[in-house]
């Protein structure tokens, strides 16, 4: 049976009780999204500043479990300073961690290609979300700050 | 304590069960509550010797199956002290037996200005209803405060019930354990001009619970939080008003006749049970108010009020400055529902610290997205009781709130 380590490693806890980048920004120039889990009232609000192609600067705010918390702090350290490219591909390498587990369970694929999503890519910090999989209730936790920004980068990427 | 619990344990096959290796603690039956044999049992025997669609054969099993369902309603309309056994109606769960009301008496006695007033404790099922029918023809909500103590607020009582059409109101809140006294709103309600709804899908599994004494012109009730299976409960309703409604879903079952232009609708009850109804599990709703019977409801409130009071006691001593309980303190006015804030740590994170103990809590809006916002709190860990709990299960999560404290302690 996985345990509790596995789920709440030391450096989530430390972004669930000091959160990175929490806090507000004026519309415009950001650009403010929300993300909610209906099933638990999750909240995310998430400011994003994008100039040219990079994310210069980001906020985050919300509440939620520990788990989707520290997402969120993880996630704005992440992308901040990184090319849209860049945080799409970030995006994209955090929901192939969230489901390799899953579709390894659920005889999809060897995780082969969820795999070379992972490749090259430096998830950091991030990579202590892993130990979520473990406990599939809890994954939409973490992927809802993912969500979120995906969602802002869609909105701020639409020509206006 | 006034039940022998650890002899009713053991009519719970699964309090057998080990959750990681450890006893099952189940403090989460205002959830759902789980079954006795004795459920079981009745359900397994119906389907082992004679199953058959109820009302339609004439031969022997369909007989004894159609025997054994009607036997059920007349073993709820008992339980809840109706004066009839046509007054109860089957539906899936209390939330379809507000749709009923909402969708026939309401439509048809309610109109665009016409007010139902609601308290501020309602579980979704008992508000998005009315809500729907807000959208849909201008009914306009009004809704009973509460009080610092987590009661109905009653001082502006007169002026919210002034003109309206219906009061829709629970008879013990999910999330905060709060009985509400009906009998006096009722008749204040009718005084009023008002009928009366009371959802006492918390009240029933707890409380002795009698339509008359209520006063009531409605009431919801479902099996799965009073021991009975899912899939089936009760809408219960003074005759003349269900004679008066329209029917609900049409088909099989709710018809006397029908011709290619149209159709004369059954007596009632059977006029709002279309279709084949959830047999079986009628008959083990009917085996759950007879276990909770023979247990005796007066037993089983004050079990509770026991339990609920050791436990409000045990919070206090063992981590009295990290949790806020939102709920009376007065155990004569409450359930055992024991909604809390545990500070500092969020009410999921809570709940699967206490899953590895097999401590089994809620955390979350419990369907009631008002009342939370009222509280002004986004969720709430709750832990509930049932004949099967007694001390240890409360230790049990007194312990593993305790030691949830020391993993998320900075
Ligand atoms: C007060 C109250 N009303 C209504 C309901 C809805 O019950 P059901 O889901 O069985 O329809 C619940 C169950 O959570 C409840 O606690």
């Amino acid at each position: 049976m996985p345990g509790l380590e596995d789920l709440y490693r030391e450096i989530i806890l430390d972004h669930y009780r000091s959160p990175r980048n929490r806090g507000e920004l004026p519309t415009p120039p950001a650009h403010k999204s929300e993300g909610f889990n209906p099933l638990c009232g999750d909240e995310v609000v998430l400011y994003l500043v994008v100039e040219g192609d990079k994310v210069v600067d980001v906020k985050i705010g919300g509440q939620g479990c520990s788990i989707s918390q520290a997402s969120t702090s993880m996630m704005s350290a992440a992308v901040k300073g990184k090319t849209l490219a860049e945080a799409r591909q970030l995006i994209s390498a955090f929901k192939a961690l969230m489901s390799i587990h899953e579709s390894k369970l659920e005889g999809e694929s060897d995780g082969a290609d969820l795999q070379a999503e992972l490749d090259g890519v430096a998830l950091g910090d991030l990579e202590a979300l892993q130990g979520v999989v473990k406990f599939p209730v809890r994954i939409k936790c973490a992927t809802l700050a993912w969500n979120t920004l995906q969602q802002g980068l869609d909105e701020v990427s639409v020509p206006s | 304590m006034s039940l022998d619990v650890a002899k009713i344990k053991l009519d719970f096959p699964i309090l057998e069960r080990k959750v990681h290796d450890k006893r099952l603690v189940y403090l989460d039956s205002a959830s759902s509550s789980e079954k006795p044999t004795a459920v079981l049992d009745a359900m397994d025997h119906l389907y082992r010797t004679s199953y058959a669609n109820v009302h339609r054969g004439v031969y022997t099993i369909a007989d004894e199956s159609t025997q054994a369902y009607e036997a059920a309603r007349a073993k709820v309309a008992r339980f809840i002290k109706a004066r009839q056994t046509e007054e109860i109606v089957f539906v899936r769960n209390a939330t379809e037996a507000i749709n009923l009301v909402a969708y026939t008496w309401g439509r048809t006695n309610l109109h665009e200005g016409d007010v139902v007033v609601l308290s501020e404790m309602e579980h979704h099922a008992n508000i998005v209803p009315w809500l729907m029918l807000a959208e849909e023809r201008g009914i306009v909500l009004r809704w009973i405060p509460l009080t610092a103590d987590f009661r109905l607020d009653l001082t502006s009582i007169g002026e919210l019930l002034r003109g309206a059409k219906l009061l829709a109101i629970t008879a013990m809140s999910n999330v905060l354990g709060t009985i509400n006294d009906i009998g006096p709103l009722a008749r204040a309600a009718h005084a009023a001009g008002a009928l009366v709804l009371v959802d006492a899908s918390q009240a029933a599994p707890h409380l002795s619970i009698d339509v008359q004494d209520w006063d009531a012109d409605f009431v919801a009730i479902t099996a799965h939080k009073m021991l009975g299976p899912s899939g089936i409960g009760a809408l219960w309703a003074r005759r003349e008003l269900l004679e008066a409604m329209p029917p609900f879903l049409g088909g099989g079952e709710m018809i006397r006749d029908v011709r290619k232009d149209g159709f004369t609708t059954n007596d009632v009850p059977w006029k709002f049970e279309a279709g084949t109804p959830a047999i079986a599990e009628a008959i083990g709703f009917g085996a759950a108010v007879e276990y909770l019977e023979a247990l005796g409801m007066d037993d089983v409130r004050s079990h509770e009020v026991e339990l609920t009071r050791y436990t409000l006691d045990a919070l206090d001593d063992r981590l009295g400055e990290k949790i806020t309980i939102y709920g009376p303190r007065d155990v004569a006015v409450r359930g055992g529902a024991i909604s809390f804030l545990f500070e500092g740590i969020h009410a999921h994170d809570i709940s699967q610290v206490l899953d590895e103990d097999a401590v089994c809590v809620r955390a979350g809006h419990h369907c009631a997205k008002p009342l939370m916002r009222v509280l002004g709190v986004p969720a709430t860990t709750r832990a509930s009781f049932y004949v099967y709990n007694d001390q240890a299960d409360a230790d049990a999560l007194v312990e593993a709130l305790a030691k949830a404290e020391k993993f998320f302690a900075p």
